[in-house]
């Protein structure tokens, strides 16, 4: 078996004359935690639908566990596993009844399963729930359940899409935990979406994505060093104030989210500068070590919540345009 | 939160695909029918009301108009076959619109998204959905004392036969609307749309001889009229009716003057049974 886990090349898909993924080429090694991060509407849940055969691309080819994603739907599906963005049990069922139900779809040998069927929830830590229905689960340990579901029959590859969207702050960071000692306990490769940062820094490789494009792939740690520079946000008068420091200190500054914001090496000493000099006043100061919303940001310009608001505004204008069209 | 570090490396396999494989996806999704019937005492009960209501309440109520016309049959004897049909009728809609609610809450993707035919899934779904819809046929065939029907083995395995047949080729009409409609509001406003003419049509509450022309070639197009038809000769075989009563209430399903035999009745249930398939099997086999 190749131990490349996934490879895309010139993968697209478009809708209409909306262009949701362009042109991806991707490799993912055996073994790796695979992270995708971008704002909504970036193209993040149509790739993986496309990796995972529900979505037919409409350019470019791709292979799962070395097989094509289009001419060996089944032989893909057979070798992964998927953890949707929305919740895909059956409430009426039971935990147990859940799992053996998708043991059944995914010909896991009856054999084996007791043995899996323990293991798998023990490592989601579900087994004295087994019993009770999935109705009476929270939202947290609904979405255990089903990583849980999705690791049931040994993937080689598991997709996970947006894993921790609606949870609250602690439930997100045990699913994470819970992540991190399946990886130890799995020959697995993992590939996921999110549009958390902080989420993203546990991944071995991140592959920002905006408009449908990579625009950046690299491990955290080197994303976050071709930064470079600590990123200083200043309260004051937006406009002025980016070209006053174009003018004075040759800096390229924009304004987002109410604050301007600009790069610059050792951000610290360079603020008392900055107040000796700058000539509008500043009303708050904020300096930080490089984030990958900082990535984010000085390959696109804009911050992630920024992205969001304008993916948002896109797909309602594709909408408006959409029904236009059938009028 | 519990520790995982005992567990050692688990390794990779992948199953292969095989036809056993296939039977065992459409076991699992036929069981998964059952358990979620059975755990719903309510829709057993609920559905059930239907039934009893149009035997005992119409069936009584409407015998002070029409004990002429039954000959000494009690009305309820005589609506009796067409309850049998009606009972199944309900509950394999029923069945059916549970895939539109397991669209609705995601849980059509887990079984669409597994390495198994399509055809296996829907094929578990219909034969579930006959399940589920007999054993309300079979509660149905247990009141036959109530209404001077007698338990005989040849009654109630030819009524249950009819019955199972049946209810699969409506499971199958429903779930290849389902494929379709995916919003259970308009699944609902069509089945309703269609279930109550399919079943006055059919002739379950009326005999289908002697009819206007209009009625009675609407009756000959309505399917469960072939479903109907044979489950009331059977109980009325099992009745011992003056000659004359017999000839009016059981006239039989007739093409110009020809007594369409039983058998070619069943036959047409099942051929419809098995294109309304064919088609949801298509239907759900596409991709985007």
């Amino acid at each position: 078996m190749t131990r490349t886990a996934v490879a895309t090349t010139r993968l697209t898909k478009r809708y209409g004359e909306f262009e949701a993924v362009r042109g991806l080429d991707l490799t993912v090694e055996g073994g790796e935690t695979f992270g995708f991060l971008g704002p909504n509407g970036a193209g993040k849940s149509t790739t993986i639908s496309m990796l995972c055969t529900l979505v037919t691309p409409t350019g470019g080819t791709a292979t799962v566990a070395g097989h094509d994603i289009v001419r060996e739907r089944d032989e893909v599906r057979r070798n992964i596993g998927l953890v949707f963005q929305d919740t895909t049990l059956d409430g009426y069922l039971t935990a147990e009844q859940n799992l053996r139900l998708h043991a059944g779809l995914y010909g896991v040998p009856k054999s084996e399963l007791g043995d899996r069927l323990r293991q798998v929830l023990d490592m989601v830590g579900l087994w004295d729930r087994r019993g009770s229905k999935v109705n009476t689960f929270s939202g947290g340990m609904k979405r255990r359940l089903e990583i849980g579901r999705g690791l049931l029959h040994s993937p080689r590859v598991l997709f996970l899409d947006e894993p921790t969207v609606g949870l609250d702050p602690q439930t997100r960071s045990s699913i994470w935990a819970y992540i991190r000692e399946l990886k130890q306990a799995e020959d697995i490769t993992i590939f996921l979406t999110t549009h958390y940062m902080d989420e993203a820094e546990n991944c071995d490789r991140i592959a920002i994505m905006d408009h449908g494009r990579i625009i950046a792939l690299d491990t955290p740690e080197a994303l976050k060093a071709s930064v470079g520079k600590d990123r200083v946000r200043i309260d004051t008068d937006d406009e002025k104030a980016i070209a006053l420091l174009a003018e004075r200190f040759g800096l390229e500054a924009t304004a987002s989210e109410g604050a301007v914001t600009f790069f610059v090496e050792q951000g610290e000493k360079f603020v008392p500068t900055l107040f000796g000099e700058f000539p509008l006043p500043i009303r708050a100061v904020n300096v930080a070590r490089p984030s990958l919303d900082d990535v984010f940001m000085s390959y696109t310009g804009k911050t992630m919540r920024d992205a969001e608001a304008t993916a948002g505004q896109r797909s309602r204008e594709t909408i408006a345009k959409l029904r236009g069209m059938r009028r | 939160m519990t520790a995982v570090q005992t567990a050692p490396v688990s390794r990779i396999r992948v199953p292969s695909r095989s036809v056993a494989g296939e039977l065992r996806a459409i076991k699992i999704v036929w069981q998964r029918e059952l358990i979620r019937f059975f755990s719903d005492r309510l829709r057993i009960l609920t559905s059930l009301v239907q039934p009893f209501l149009f035997l005992f309440v119409l069936g009584t109520g409407l015998s002070q108009l029409t004990s002429g016309g039954t000959g000494g049959l009690s009305l309820r004897t005589f609506l009796y076959p067409g309850i049998l049909a009606m009972a199944v009728l309900f509950t394999a809609m029923a069945s059916a619109a549970s895939i539109v609610w397991d669209r609705e809450f995601g849980f059509l993707r887990e079984m669409l998204v597994a390495p198994v035919r399509r055809s296996s899934i829907v094929i578990g779904k219909c034969a579930g959905g006959a399940t589920v819809a007999a054993f309300q046929g079979v509660i149905v065939i247990a009141i036959a004392g109530l209404v001077g029907v007698p338990y005989a083995p040849g009654l109630v395995l030819g009524v249950f036969g009819i019955q199972l047949l049946l209810a699969f080729t409506i499971t199958a009409f429903g779930v290849m609307m389902s494929a379709r409609i995916k919003q259970m509001q308009s699944f609902m406003a069509l089945t309703q749309m269609l279930i109550l003419p399919l079943y006055f049509l059919s002739g379950a509450v009326f005999p289908a001889s002697n009819l206007p022309t209009w009625l009675s070639v609407l009756n000959r197009i309505d399917p469960l009229a072939y479903a109907v038809d044979p489950i009331r000769r059977i109980v009325f075989s099992h009745l011992t009716l003056a000659p004359a009563v017999r000839q009016r209430l059981d006239a039989g399903m007739t093409w110009g003057s020809w007594r369409v035999p039983t058998l070619l009745e069943v036959g047409v249930v099942a051929a419809i049974g098995a294109v309304l398939l064919a088609i949801a099997i298509a239907e759900f086999s596409k991709t985007d």
